[in-house]
Protein backbone atom coordinates (compact mmCIF):
# COMPACT_ATOMS: atom_id res chain seq x y z
CA UNK A 1 0.00 0.00 0.00
CA UNK A 2 1.36 3.39 -0.90
CA UNK A 3 0.19 7.00 -0.68
CA UNK A 4 0.08 9.48 2.12
CA UNK A 5 -3.46 9.06 3.34
CA UNK A 6 -2.52 8.77 6.99
CA UNK A 7 -6.10 8.72 8.17
CA UNK A 8 -6.72 5.18 7.03
CA UNK A 9 -5.30 2.28 8.94
CA UNK A 10 -4.76 -0.93 7.11
CA UNK A 11 -5.53 -3.58 9.74
CA UNK A 12 -3.08 -5.94 8.05
CA UNK A 13 -0.12 -3.69 8.58
CA UNK A 14 -1.15 -1.86 11.73
CA UNK A 15 1.09 -2.62 14.67
CA UNK A 16 -0.97 -4.52 17.23
CA UNK A 17 0.96 -2.75 19.98
CA UNK A 18 -0.56 0.60 19.05
CA UNK A 19 -4.08 -0.81 19.04
CA UNK A 20 -4.38 -1.87 22.65
CA UNK A 21 -8.15 -2.06 22.58
CA UNK A 22 -8.32 -4.56 19.78
CA UNK A 23 -9.44 -7.86 21.24
CA UNK A 24 -7.28 -10.92 20.95
CA UNK A 25 -8.60 -14.45 20.86
CA UNK A 26 -6.99 -17.56 22.27
CA UNK A 27 -7.40 -20.68 20.16
CA UNK A 28 -6.87 -24.28 21.17
CA UNK A 29 -6.04 -26.65 18.31
CA UNK A 30 -6.85 -30.31 17.93
CA UNK A 31 -4.03 -32.67 18.69
CA UNK A 32 -4.13 -36.45 18.23
CA UNK A 33 -2.34 -37.06 21.51
CA UNK A 34 -4.21 -35.01 24.11
CA UNK A 35 -6.85 -36.98 25.95
CA UNK A 36 -10.36 -35.54 25.52
CA UNK A 37 -11.32 -35.78 29.18
CA UNK A 38 -8.06 -34.07 30.15
CA UNK A 39 -8.66 -31.20 27.73
CA UNK A 40 -12.18 -30.66 29.13
CA UNK A 41 -10.79 -30.78 32.67
CA UNK A 42 -8.20 -28.11 31.84
CA UNK A 43 -10.88 -25.84 30.33
CA UNK A 44 -12.93 -26.12 33.53
CA UNK A 45 -9.95 -25.53 35.76
CA UNK A 46 -8.42 -22.57 33.91
CA UNK A 47 -11.50 -20.71 32.76
CA UNK A 48 -14.15 -21.78 35.25
CA UNK A 49 -16.37 -23.24 32.53
CA UNK A 50 -19.12 -25.61 33.62
CA UNK A 51 -18.65 -29.27 32.74
CA UNK A 52 -21.13 -28.90 29.85
CA UNK A 53 -19.43 -25.79 28.46
CA UNK A 54 -16.00 -27.39 28.77
CA UNK A 55 -17.20 -30.58 27.06
CA UNK A 56 -18.76 -28.55 24.24
CA UNK A 57 -15.55 -26.60 23.66
CA UNK A 58 -13.48 -29.77 23.79
CA UNK A 59 -15.76 -31.39 21.19
CA UNK A 60 -15.48 -28.30 18.99
CA UNK A 61 -11.69 -28.57 19.15
CA UNK A 62 -11.88 -32.25 18.30
CA UNK A 63 -14.44 -32.01 15.50
CA UNK A 64 -13.66 -28.63 13.92
CA UNK A 65 -9.93 -28.65 14.56
CA UNK A 66 -9.93 -25.63 16.88
CA UNK A 67 -12.01 -23.51 19.21
CA UNK A 68 -11.81 -20.05 20.73
CA UNK A 69 -11.48 -20.53 24.48
CA UNK A 70 -10.98 -16.96 25.64
CA UNK A 71 -10.77 -13.39 24.34
CA UNK A 72 -9.55 -10.08 25.66
CA UNK A 73 -6.67 -7.63 25.69
CA UNK A 74 -3.25 -8.80 24.59
CA UNK A 75 -1.80 -9.32 28.09
CA UNK A 76 -4.78 -11.38 29.14
CA UNK A 77 -4.58 -13.53 26.01
CA UNK A 78 -0.85 -14.05 26.53
CA UNK A 79 -1.48 -15.11 30.11
CA UNK A 80 -4.16 -17.60 29.02
CA UNK A 81 -1.94 -19.02 26.27
CA UNK A 82 0.89 -19.51 28.76
CA UNK A 83 -1.39 -21.31 31.21
CA UNK A 84 -2.65 -23.58 28.42
CA UNK A 85 0.95 -24.30 27.39
CA UNK A 86 1.75 -25.03 31.03
CA UNK A 87 -0.95 -27.72 30.83
CA UNK A 88 0.37 -29.11 27.56
CA UNK A 89 -2.40 -27.83 25.29
CA UNK A 90 -1.68 -26.51 21.80
CA UNK A 91 -2.82 -22.87 22.12
CA UNK A 92 -2.15 -19.86 19.93
CA UNK A 93 -3.37 -16.25 20.03
CA UNK A 94 -4.37 -13.90 17.28
CA UNK A 95 -6.03 -10.60 16.64
CA UNK A 96 -9.78 -10.97 16.31
CA UNK A 97 -10.32 -9.28 12.96
CA UNK B 1 -9.81 -57.34 32.20
CA UNK B 2 -11.06 -55.66 35.34
CA UNK B 3 -8.59 -53.76 37.39
CA UNK B 4 -8.84 -51.68 40.49
CA UNK B 5 -8.78 -47.96 39.87
CA UNK B 6 -5.51 -46.44 40.97
CA UNK B 7 -6.95 -43.01 41.81
CA UNK B 8 -10.22 -42.45 43.63
CA UNK B 9 -11.79 -39.20 44.70
CA UNK B 10 -12.23 -38.88 48.47
CA UNK B 11 -15.15 -37.02 50.01
CA UNK B 12 -13.00 -34.00 50.85
CA UNK B 13 -11.89 -33.64 47.23
CA UNK B 14 -8.46 -35.15 47.73
CA UNK B 15 -7.40 -38.18 45.72
CA UNK B 16 -6.73 -41.59 47.25
CA UNK B 17 -3.82 -43.35 45.55
CA UNK B 18 -3.57 -47.11 45.25
CA UNK B 19 -0.47 -47.71 43.18
CA UNK B 20 1.06 -51.17 43.10
CA UNK B 21 4.80 -51.69 43.39
CA UNK B 22 4.82 -52.24 39.63
CA UNK B 23 3.04 -48.91 39.08
CA UNK B 24 5.65 -47.12 41.15
CA UNK B 25 8.47 -48.90 39.33
CA UNK B 26 7.09 -47.77 35.97
CA UNK B 27 6.93 -44.18 37.22
CA UNK B 28 10.45 -44.43 38.67
CA UNK B 29 11.60 -45.59 35.24
CA UNK B 30 9.83 -42.79 33.35
CA UNK B 31 10.24 -39.71 35.57
CA UNK B 32 14.05 -39.44 35.29
CA UNK B 33 13.76 -39.70 31.51
CA UNK B 34 11.48 -36.67 31.43
CA UNK B 35 13.89 -34.82 33.71
CA UNK B 36 16.90 -35.51 31.48
CA UNK B 37 14.95 -34.35 28.44
CA UNK B 38 13.83 -31.14 30.20
CA UNK B 39 17.22 -30.14 31.59
CA UNK B 40 18.54 -30.16 28.00
CA UNK B 41 16.15 -27.35 27.00
CA UNK B 42 17.93 -24.07 26.43
CA UNK B 43 16.17 -20.81 27.26
CA UNK B 44 16.80 -19.24 23.86
CA UNK B 45 17.39 -22.17 21.55
CA UNK B 46 15.04 -24.39 19.63
CA UNK B 47 13.23 -27.03 21.64
CA UNK B 48 14.19 -30.65 20.89
CA UNK B 49 11.56 -32.14 18.61
CA UNK B 50 10.42 -34.69 21.21
CA UNK B 51 9.46 -31.81 23.53
CA UNK B 52 7.77 -29.56 20.98
CA UNK B 53 4.29 -30.23 22.42
CA UNK B 54 5.49 -29.04 25.84
CA UNK B 55 6.57 -25.68 24.44
CA UNK B 56 4.12 -24.84 21.66
CA UNK B 57 4.23 -21.76 19.47
CA UNK B 58 1.95 -18.95 20.68
CA UNK B 59 2.27 -16.77 17.55
CA UNK B 60 2.72 -19.07 14.53
CA UNK B 61 2.44 -16.20 12.03
CA UNK B 62 4.54 -13.58 13.80
CA UNK B 63 8.23 -14.30 14.35
CA UNK B 64 8.84 -11.20 16.49
CA UNK B 65 5.85 -11.73 18.75
CA UNK B 66 6.86 -15.36 19.14
CA UNK B 67 10.39 -14.37 20.14
CA UNK B 68 8.93 -11.99 22.74
CA UNK B 69 6.62 -14.68 24.07
CA UNK B 70 9.44 -17.18 24.28
CA UNK B 71 11.67 -14.65 26.05
CA UNK B 72 8.95 -14.02 28.62
CA UNK B 73 7.66 -17.53 29.12
CA UNK B 74 10.20 -20.22 28.26
CA UNK B 75 12.04 -20.10 31.61
CA UNK B 76 8.81 -20.03 33.55
CA UNK B 77 7.30 -22.98 31.65
CA UNK B 78 10.47 -24.99 32.07
CA UNK B 79 10.84 -24.21 35.78
CA UNK B 80 7.18 -25.07 36.38
CA UNK B 81 7.61 -28.45 34.71
CA UNK B 82 10.75 -29.26 36.71
CA UNK B 83 9.06 -28.18 39.97
CA UNK B 84 6.08 -30.41 39.19
CA UNK B 85 8.45 -33.29 38.50
CA UNK B 86 10.16 -32.72 41.88
CA UNK B 87 6.81 -32.75 43.61
CA UNK B 88 5.63 -35.95 41.92
CA UNK B 89 8.88 -37.71 42.82
CA UNK B 90 8.54 -36.50 46.41
CA UNK B 91 4.93 -37.74 46.70
CA UNK B 92 5.29 -41.01 44.75
CA UNK B 93 4.92 -43.03 47.96
CA UNK B 94 1.87 -41.13 49.25
CA UNK B 95 -1.53 -42.76 49.60
CA UNK B 96 -3.44 -39.50 49.47
CA UNK B 97 -2.88 -36.42 47.30
CA UNK B 98 -4.46 -33.03 47.87
CA UNK B 99 -6.07 -31.54 44.73
CA UNK B 100 -3.03 -29.36 43.95
CA UNK B 101 -0.66 -32.32 44.06
CA UNK B 102 -3.08 -34.48 42.07
CA UNK B 103 -3.09 -31.79 39.37
CA UNK B 104 0.71 -31.70 39.36
CA UNK B 105 0.69 -35.47 38.87
CA UNK B 106 -1.75 -35.05 36.01
CA UNK B 107 0.49 -32.46 34.38
CA UNK B 108 3.61 -34.61 34.67
CA UNK B 109 1.81 -37.72 33.38
CA UNK B 110 0.50 -35.62 30.50
CA UNK B 111 3.99 -34.23 29.77
CA UNK B 112 5.30 -37.81 29.60
CA UNK B 113 2.45 -38.85 27.28
CA UNK B 114 3.02 -35.84 25.02
CA UNK B 115 6.75 -36.53 24.82
CA UNK B 116 6.50 -40.27 24.19
CA UNK B 117 3.53 -39.82 21.81
CA UNK B 118 5.55 -37.27 19.81
CA UNK B 119 8.51 -39.64 19.52
CA UNK B 120 6.17 -42.46 18.45
CA UNK B 121 4.34 -40.07 16.11
CA UNK B 122 0.95 -41.17 17.47
CA UNK B 123 -2.01 -40.29 15.22
CA UNK B 124 -5.74 -39.82 15.76
CA UNK B 125 -7.44 -42.93 17.21
CA UNK B 126 -4.27 -44.98 17.05
CA UNK B 127 -4.80 -48.22 18.88
CA UNK B 128 -2.08 -50.58 17.87
CA UNK B 129 -1.48 -54.00 19.35
CA UNK B 130 1.92 -54.01 20.99
CA UNK B 131 4.28 -56.31 19.11
CA UNK B 132 7.05 -57.48 21.47
CA UNK B 133 9.51 -57.49 18.56
CA UNK B 134 8.83 -53.83 17.82
CA UNK B 135 11.87 -51.79 18.89
CA UNK B 136 9.35 -49.20 20.19
CA UNK B 137 7.47 -51.79 22.27
CA UNK B 138 8.60 -50.32 25.59
CA UNK B 139 7.63 -46.80 24.54
CA UNK B 140 4.23 -48.03 23.28
CA UNK B 141 3.64 -49.83 26.54
CA UNK B 142 4.56 -46.67 28.46
CA UNK B 143 2.26 -44.53 26.30
CA UNK B 144 -0.74 -46.84 26.80
CA UNK B 145 0.03 -47.14 30.48
CA UNK B 146 0.18 -43.36 30.94
CA UNK B 147 -3.08 -42.93 29.01
CA UNK B 148 -4.79 -45.16 31.58
CA UNK B 149 -3.21 -43.34 34.51
CA UNK B 150 -4.16 -39.92 33.15
CA UNK B 151 -7.77 -40.96 32.47
CA UNK B 152 -8.10 -42.24 36.03
CA UNK B 153 -6.55 -39.08 37.49
CA UNK B 154 -8.95 -36.88 35.49
CA UNK B 155 -11.92 -38.98 36.65
CA UNK B 156 -10.78 -38.67 40.24
CA UNK B 157 -10.54 -34.88 39.94
CA UNK B 158 -13.78 -34.25 38.03
CA UNK B 159 -16.76 -33.04 40.00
Amino acid sequence: MSGSDAATIDPDVADPDVLPDQPWVVLVWNDPINLMSYVAFVFQKLFGYSKDQADRLMRQVHEEGRAVVSAGPRERAEHDVARLHEHGLWATMQHDT
Amino acid sequence: MFRRRRFVRALDGSVRVRLSDDDRRVMEWLLPQLRSALVGVEPDGDVPDALRRLFPTAHPDDVDAEADYRGLMRDQLLAGRLDALDRVEATLGEEQLDPEDADLWMGVVNDLRLTIGTVLDVGEDDEVEIDPDDPDAAARFAYDYLTGVLAELVDARMD
